[in-house]
């Protein structure tokens, strides 16, 4: 058993790893992309106008609704059928479209619905006084938003915004039907070729726990850190 | 009255028409002449998605109520074990679980004899029960989380009148726990049972033919991409439309304080 998890060749450590990194490198940046998505979906929720809300309560609706494995399926294909004949009529001809890359977008989409209702209701958390004496002293939209709006609101969010990076790690394991080889796939790969099947799923699960727990650790010290000169909530409760 | 009214506003009237050019546009111009010929297919794809969704929350379900109860109120040697049981379905991924399950155990059970000569074999050799006791574990896991806070939420005053009345435990649990907690964990179980039913698609991974997979078929079959997809997507669309007001509604049985 410790030979089959070694890191050199007869072993499949190594590639339990590397599987890990493609996991972790994806989940990453669809976690980034999906808190940009999400910042500017908040935005457009609770200050756009009435198209541009009915819009974003539709991509919100849909993407809750809708499996994600179906969603990366769809994506996929009409986001790499939409670049290819975009390259085509620009005269380059079909492009090749990094798994890594695809993997981002798509997850950072069915995160963005996912992170603007948090980020919308956190935002809203904020006592509306604070926001309007930054305005009254004429701070512009993009500092406010640097100086007032996401510090203030950063407590309120981090619950929240943790589930979702948990929710990113585990939807990673969804690309593995694409064929994108991230951890999940590389442990049935592992797992198929030598027949350890428990062997490997239970080594996989330990890792992939392992990055839950310890992001867990992380996202405490976070909320602990956000949470600074604030009353305690226990002691507030009275 | 409002409620009709708010979906009669110009910019709104405006893009339901939009909506329904393309959906007309969709209809008129993409292919659909594969639909006939799947369409037995499709039905029983989405009878054994609501099939499975229906055994595997409700067999949830039940495992979450001991769960969540050992962990409210239950000694060490419960309490542990079933918060270590939810953190560990909680912190891996279900596709992960979902393989676990079938190979691992698919491979594990033929090597002991007594299983294969039993009557249950038949049913060990196809894929259903692995599906149905990785979704089951996994909704008791995530739920198991929900009741815990439940069971605890429950104001300690109706306890305490129970036992002045003299209610056995079993009652006391059965007409007065029970129904609070479940009242106050209807909106994350219906959250929870969107999210099982958006689970489901991953048991096509083990070759189960529910609607997930007749739609890959399709693909497979006649290289048609993204309209059986859009289909698919309608279909879960719709479930989790239903879902949602039937939970609703259930909600609405117990009149909350204060609304």
């Amino acid at each position: 058993m410790i030979e089959l998890l070694s890191l050199s060749p007869p072993g499949w450590g190594g590639n339990l790893l590397r599987g890990l990194m493609n996991s972790l490198q994806i989940a990453l940046g669809a976690y980034g992309l999906g808190l940009l998505i999400g910042l500017a979906g908040a935005y457009g929720k609770l200050y756009g106008g009435p198209i541009l809300r009915d819009l974003l309560a539709v991509y919100t609706t849909v993407v809750r609704a809708v499996p994600e494995l179906v969603l990366i399926l769809i994506l996929y294909y009409v986001g790499t059928d939409l670049i290819n004949k975009a390259s085509e009529a620009m005269g380059y001809g079909t492009v090749e479209i990094s798994g890594v890359a695809a993997g981002i977008a798509v997850l950072g989409v069915v995160q963005g619905a996912y992170s603007t209702e948090i980020l919308r209701g956190a935002i809203k958390a904020i006592p509306i006084g604070q926001i309007e004496a930054a305005r009254a002293f004429g701070m512009p939209p993009l500092l406010l938003l640097r100086r007032v709006t996401i510090p203030a609101m950063m407590a309120f969010a981090i619950p929240g915004l943790a589930n979702l990076w948990l929710i990113a790690t585990k939807d990673t394991a969804l690309l593995a039907v694409v064929g994108f080889s991230e951890l999940t796939l590389e442990t049935r790969q592992a797992a198929s070729s030598t027949r350890a099947y428990f062997t490997f799923f239970l080594a996989a699960g330990a890792l992939y726990l392992m990055v839950t727990l310890l992001s867990g650790r992380v996202f405490a010290r976070l909320e602990v850190w956000a949470r600074r000169g604030q009353p305690s909530l226990r002691k507030a409760g009275g | 009255m409002t409620g009709l009214r708010t979906w009669l506003l110009p910019h709104r009237i405006v893009m339901i028409a939009l909506f329904a050019a393309l959906v007309l546009w969709c209809a008129m111009t993409l292919r659909w002449d594969w639909i006939p010929k799947y369409t037995p297919l499709a039905i029983e794809g989405i009878w054994r998605t609501l099939w499975i969704l229906a055994v595997t929350t409700v067999l949830g379900f039940l495992l979450a109520v001991p769960l969540g109860l050992a962990q409210a109120i239950g000694p060490w040697y419960l309490s542990t074990p079933a918060r270590i049981f939810c953190t560990i379905i909680r912190g891996t991924p279900l596709l992960l679980q979902i393989w676990l399950i079938y190979y691992g155990l698919g491979s594990l059970f033929p090597q002991f004899p007594w299983i294969k000569d039993s009557s249950l074999w038949p049913y060990l050799r196809q894929a259903w029960p692995y599906a149905v006791l990785a979704l089951t574990l996994s909704y008791a896991g995530y739920e198991g989380e929900v009741m815990r806070g439940a069971f605890a939420g429950v104001p300690r005053g109706q306890l305490e009148a129970a036992e002045a009345f003299g209610m056995p435990r079993f009652t006391k649990f059965r007409r007065i726990w029970l129904p609070q907690a479940i009242q106050s964990a209807l909106p994350t179980l219906g959250g929870e049972t969107i999210l099982q039913l958006k689970a489901t698609p991953l048991v096509a991974t083990i070759a189960i033919v529910e609607i997930y997979a007749v739609s890959s078929r399709v693909r497979q079959d006649t290289f048609i991409v993204y309209e059986p997809l859009l289909l698919l997507a309608v279909v879960y669309l719709v479930i989790a439309g239903l879902l949602a007001f039937a939970f609703r509604k259930l909600e609405e049985r117990v009149p909350a304080k204060g609304h």
